[in-house]
């Protein structure tokens, strides 16, 4: 039932066109009335660069073939929009991203509630190719466009006992999913201070160089490549500095099976499965061959231990995982 | 078609339900082949499979109550066919697992058998039905006589770990999987309260 899409030949982009059309129309406004592009942001130049904004190559990029961007945005998990894969692309018209704003509050000297263009003003926007490891042991290659993470944290200024940054999904949006209490809604996600100013933590508006679609977390999501999927929390409204270990959405639901780190970590199984090896998913092997495809290993802290690894050094990960 | 081999309705509506039951699985071929099934495919036939199956079972296990609301023997004539797709579906799903999700990695199935209690209860239902689909014909029907209603009573057993596979199976507090147990509780239980009753 939940595939009736798929087996009556509906093709998901026919949905998704039209929102990611007036997203990129959103997010152009955004960036004009942020200063950054100017005049950039023109109609004309709105198509031949829908994110609107110039976009710098960055270091961070991986071996390995990129997933398609089709497989990258109809293929998710986002609760609020369905349970099913290809429920938040069918969903994300629901989703109204327009006028968007984030509370800053918490452990910090500068809260306060800001609108998406507040945010985005002072950031040059990069794009990183990163990987992403989904605890559902599938993963994929996407390149993000954004900013450090640490970057828009500094400008809120968090004082000493900001230990935790918390961050929460939209949630005051009848969203179809969210009929179902399948999480506590809202979503909820959180790091410790030291792994949320690492230079490798990522806040993501746009992916494959447009602005990124609905079901991928639009407006702004966190990516934060080293953990498991479900960290990198979507639609953010809220980030809190917090001096204690914040409340996690699927530590909450289901704390035996998902530690707050949740660090990618092959040594240490999900309860209901191995985390040893993973099915890349590239979009590129279709139909049959598809089904043949082998399992790749898994990297401990998704092959990013040597940039991150020192944040864990003397910790027990099959305790704190 | 019975021993007499007459050819009626019930036998017409038997070639119906045949061809619908087969279409989920000739669905689930088109889609994968076509790239509808998405950028997963393995896990698209792993869920519809498993859904089927449990889908059958429920089915099956209607048919005692439809006979006695309809006062009619017609419905046991499907309980072969019924059965049997299950029993197909189930087979399937567990080839899907093995075969192209594990790609026979003999030590991980194994540690999956072993360690993960979603996998141990879906393996018992199954294991359970392989006496039930084997003794589904005819002459081992006459054979077993008496003995095959009761063996046949596994079916309830199997029935309740594969609702509990997917209760378990089933990330965050999920619907679907106890929509099924409620489904199982009622077929299950009508078949009790009949029995209490008549003492
Ligand atoms: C050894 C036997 C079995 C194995 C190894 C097995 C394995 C699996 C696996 C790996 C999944 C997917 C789990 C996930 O996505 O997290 C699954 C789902 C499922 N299985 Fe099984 N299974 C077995 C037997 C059965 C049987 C006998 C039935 C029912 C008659 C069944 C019904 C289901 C259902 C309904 C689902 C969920 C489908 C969905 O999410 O829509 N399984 N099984």
């Amino acid at each position: 039932m939940r595939d009736w899409m798929k087996m009556a030949g509906i093709r998901s982009s026919e949905i998704t066109d039209e929102t990611v059309f007036r997203q990129r129309r959103h997010l152009i406004q955004a960036a004009a009335a942020a200063g950054i592009t100017g005049a950039i942001a023109s109609e004309a130049h709105a198509k031949s660069n829908p994110l609107g904004m110039p976009v710098k190559k960055s270091d961070y990029t991986v071996d390995g073939e990129l997933t398609s961007e089709e497989t990258a945005t109809t293929y998710n998990n986002f609760y609020e929009l369905g349970t099913d894969k290809g429920d938040p692309v069918k969903n994300a018209k629901f989703l109204k991203t327009e006028p968007w704003s984030v509370t800053i509050d918490g452990e910090c000297d500068a809260p306060g509630t800001y609108t998406l263009e507040d945010i985005l003003k002072p950031h040059d926007i990069e794009e990183r190719v990163y990987r992403l490891r989904c605890v559902e042991a599938w993963s994929m290659v996407i390149p993000w466009n954004g900013f450090a993470l640490g970057d828009l944290l500094k400008r809120f200024k968090p004082n000493s006992n900001a230990k935790y940054v918390a961050f929460e999904t939209v949630s005051d949006q009848k969203l179809p999913g969210m009929r179902s209490r399948v999480l506590d809604w809202p979503y909820r996600e959180g790091l410790r201070i030291d792994e949320a100013m690492h230079p490798l933590a990522f806040m993501a508006i746009g992916m494959y160089g447009n602005v990124i679609p609905n079901q991928n977390g639009a407006p702004m999501r966190l990516v934060v490549p080293w953990k498991y999927g479900f960290k990198s929390i979507k639609s953010i409204v809220r980030i809190s500095f917090t001096d204690e270990l914040p409340a996690t959405s699927w530590n909450m639901s289901a704390p035996h099976e998902y530690g707050f780190f949740s660090n990618v970590n092959p040594e240490v199984s999900h309860p209901r499965w191995s985390q040893a090896k993973e099915r890349k998913l590239t979009g590129s092997a279709g139909g049959l061959s598809a089904l043949f495809a082998s399992k790749t290993e898994t990297f401990y802290l998704n092959g990013y231990a040597d940039e991150v690894g020192s944040l864990y050094a003397d910790m027990d990960l099959k305790k704190f995982f | 078609m019975g021993s007499s081999a007459r050819w009626t309705w019930v036998s017409w509506l038997k070639i119906v339900v045949f061809l619908l039951l087969c279409a989920p699985a000739v669905a689930m071929v088109v889609a994968v082949v076509s790239g509808r099934a998405g950028p997963n495919p393995i896990e698209f036939l792993t869920h519809e499979t498993g859904e089927m199956g449990l889908r059958m079972l429920m089915l099956g296990l209607m048919l005692t109550p439809m006979r006695w609301w309809f006062k009619s023997t017609v419905p046991i004539r499907f309980r072969r066919m019924i059965g049997l797709f299950a029993f197909f579906y189930v087979i399937m799903h567990f080839a899907i697992y093995t075969v192209l999700d594990q790609q026979l990695d003999i030590a991980s199935i194994t540690e999956d058998l072993f360690k993960r209690t979603y996998i141990i209860a879906g393996f018992v239902s199954l294991v359970l039905l392989v006496p039930l689909a084997i003794t589904s014909t005819k002459a081992m029907m006459r054979r077993l006589g008496k003995r095959w209603l009761s063996l046949h009573k596994l079916v309830y057993v199997a029935s309740i770990a594969a609702v509990l596979h997917y209760i378990w199976l089933a990330k965050g507090d999920q619907i679907e999987p106890l929509v099924y147990a409620a489904i199982l509780a009622v077929l299950l239980g009508m078949r009790l309260w009949r029995k209490f009753r008549r003492g």
